[in-house]
């Protein structure tokens, strides 16, 4: 009993990782019905700044909101520099630009830092916390994991400039018609992804340890709980990645072992698809043709 | 001056034109019609007045060419369009599609009163405020559209179709609040309408458009009066 919430608590950790960047790739899919394969090494990127800055000295927080920050700009950036010249592509087009995106930043990544393994600083002390079920980082990441899905939540919910994200992402031509700069939306929505994405990152590195390769499985879980909770819906995606880092964990450590817990990632996309391709929370789609 | 002034608009989607060539003018705070059958290219004509399709020719708003310029900065002069087919926010509640209508305001407080007033005119939106707007009917999605339009404070409202698929009984209520706008608050209007009879009603002024060009303007008076008009478009 004792080893099996322990694996809950651990799993609720990874899964509020796992949460963040499912987030990240459904606030990019609402505003572009695509699936941004790169989300995962922006965010192993950034991390590898925020590696480079505790590295030189900077303490761990401001560290930490300064890589925030360069997120963003590089969302922004990416979306005005690589993802504008493809908006009109056609779909293929556009998700070989986010394949090349990944090769690239990952490559460039290896080549800066070398491909060998390294520690990540955790902010947080090394007792644990909860009698001894949890380790002090995972509760942390939690805790930060949380604090970003409300700042998120309030953003877009209560602001102005949230409303005209919303606005932009779901009806473009309306949104211009009431004068919001819908390409700027767009860039911001991608910056805003981006910074998500670095907060996952760097709550995820001292897990699995820093390496340019070290978001491929958690994007892929990422990708399994965005599908889980619904492709267009935040709260689901949110939802969908406490769920799949719980079953990763609880799956792995009792039943298919550590070895096979990729494939609970794989196992969840192709049953979500085969049996309900809208997710738990997703809206089902219907065109009059 | 002319508050719109449009010379020679040529627009094609493709290799189709729909534009050749028109040409109207409309003062500041009259209410003006587009009458036509339908591909006649009113809609485009509006569309091309706020960038929405590319186009060829010169457009002056208060003396200054807006051709050419992007649909935001049209809108930023003060022209609020109300799209063919309402381009209500369907995902998003009744208050915030109004308040999405005052997005490039800064005057806060203004805004707050202009959202009473819209409620005002039409308190069935107050009544669906927390709805989300996609399930509010045809009707109240078009009053939507208006009230939407009227939160910018524009200077020019620019209406497309603004009876289509309504009940005679809610068209007759729409366009008395929109006469009453134009009086009270002196916000001029281009009105698109294939309803002939109801557009002359509430204009000043009419252009007749056939196949891209005006074949005829007029006071509403006299466009009435046209026997060809009657015949075609009124049906008497």
């Amino acid at each position: 009993m004792e080893a099996f919430l322990h694996q809950v608590l651990a799993g609720l950790a990874t899964g509020g990782i796992y949460a963040s960047l499912a987030l990240a790739l459904v606030m990019i899919y609402q505003a572009t019905h695509l699936v941004n394969f790169a989300q995962g090494e922006m965010a192993m990127f950034a991390t590898y700044i925020a590696w480079t800055l505790v590295n030189a000295g900077m303490p761990y927080w401001p560290a930490f909101l300064l890589t925030v920050g360069f997120a963003f700009v590089l969302g922004v950036v990416i979306e005005r520099v690589i993802i504008r010249p493809v908006e009109n592509a056609p779909v293929l087009a556009v998700v070989v630009v986010f394949i090349a995106l990944l090769i690239i930043l990952n490559s460039v990544t290896g080549w800066i830092y070398t491909y060998t393994i390294k520690t990540f600083p955790s902010p947080f002390p090394t007792q644990p916390v909860f009698g001894k079920y949890m380790s002090a980082h995972e509760g942390g990441a939690i805790g930060v994991t949380l604090v970003v899905l409300l700042a998120l939540y309030a953003f877009f919910r209560f602001t102005p400039l949230g409303l005209a994200l919303r606005a932009a992402a779901q009806n473009p031509e309306s949104a211009r018609l009431v004068g919001i700069r819908v390409g700027w939306m767009l860039a911001l929505g991608w910056g805003l992804a981006a910074a998500v994405g670095a907060v996952a990152g760097m709550m995820v590195a001292p897990i699995v340890y820093l390496d340019p390769n070290m978001m491929g499985g958690v994007l892929l879980y990422a990708f399994a709980a965005a599908l889980v909770g619904g492709i267009d819906n935040p709260a689901g995606a949110v939802f969908g990645g406490f769920l799949v880092g719980v079953l990763e964990n609880v799956l792995g450590a009792f039943v298919i072992g550590n070895e096979l817990k990729l494939a609970v990632a794989l196992v969840l996309i192709i049953g979500v698809l085969v049996v309900k391709p809208s997710g738990f929370f997703g809206k089902v789609l219907v065109t009059r043709v | 001056m002319a508050l719109l002034e449009a010379r020679d608009l040529r627009a094609a989607y493709g290799l189709t034109r729909v534009l050749h060539g028109i040409s109207f003018s409309m003062e500041p705070g009259t209410i003006t019609t587009l009458l036509g059958a339908n591909g006649a290219g009113k809609t485009t004509t509006l569309r091309a007045l706020c960038g929405m399709v590319k186009t060829q020719g010169d457009i002056r708003f208060q003396g200054a060419p807006i051709a050419g310029r992007a649909t935001e900065d049209v809108v930023r002069l003060g022209v609020a369009h109300v799209p063919d087919g309402r381009g209500t926010f369907v995902n998003l509640s009744t208050e915030e599609n109004l308040r999405l209508g005052a997005y490039t305001r800064k005057d806060r407080h203004a805004v707050e009163q202009d959202l009473e007033r819209v409620y005002g005119y039409f308190p069935r939106l107050r009544e669906r405020r927390g709805q989300q707007a996609g399930t509010l009917s045809g009707g109240e999605q078009q009053m939507l559209a208006v009230s939407r339009a009227l939160m910018l404070r524009p200077k020019l409202m620019l209406l497309d179709e603004p009876s289509f698929g309504l009940a005679p009984l809610v068209v007759k209520e729409l366009f008395g609040i929109l006469r009453q706008v134009n009086e009270s608050e002196r916000v001029s209007m281009l009105v698109v309408e294939q309803n002939a009879a109801m557009a002359l009603d509430l204009a000043d002024h009419a252009y007749l458009i056939e196949t891209g060009r005006v074949v005829l303007s007029g006071t509403a008076d006299e466009i009435r009066r046209d026997d060809a008009v009657r015949r075609s478009y009124l049906g008497y």
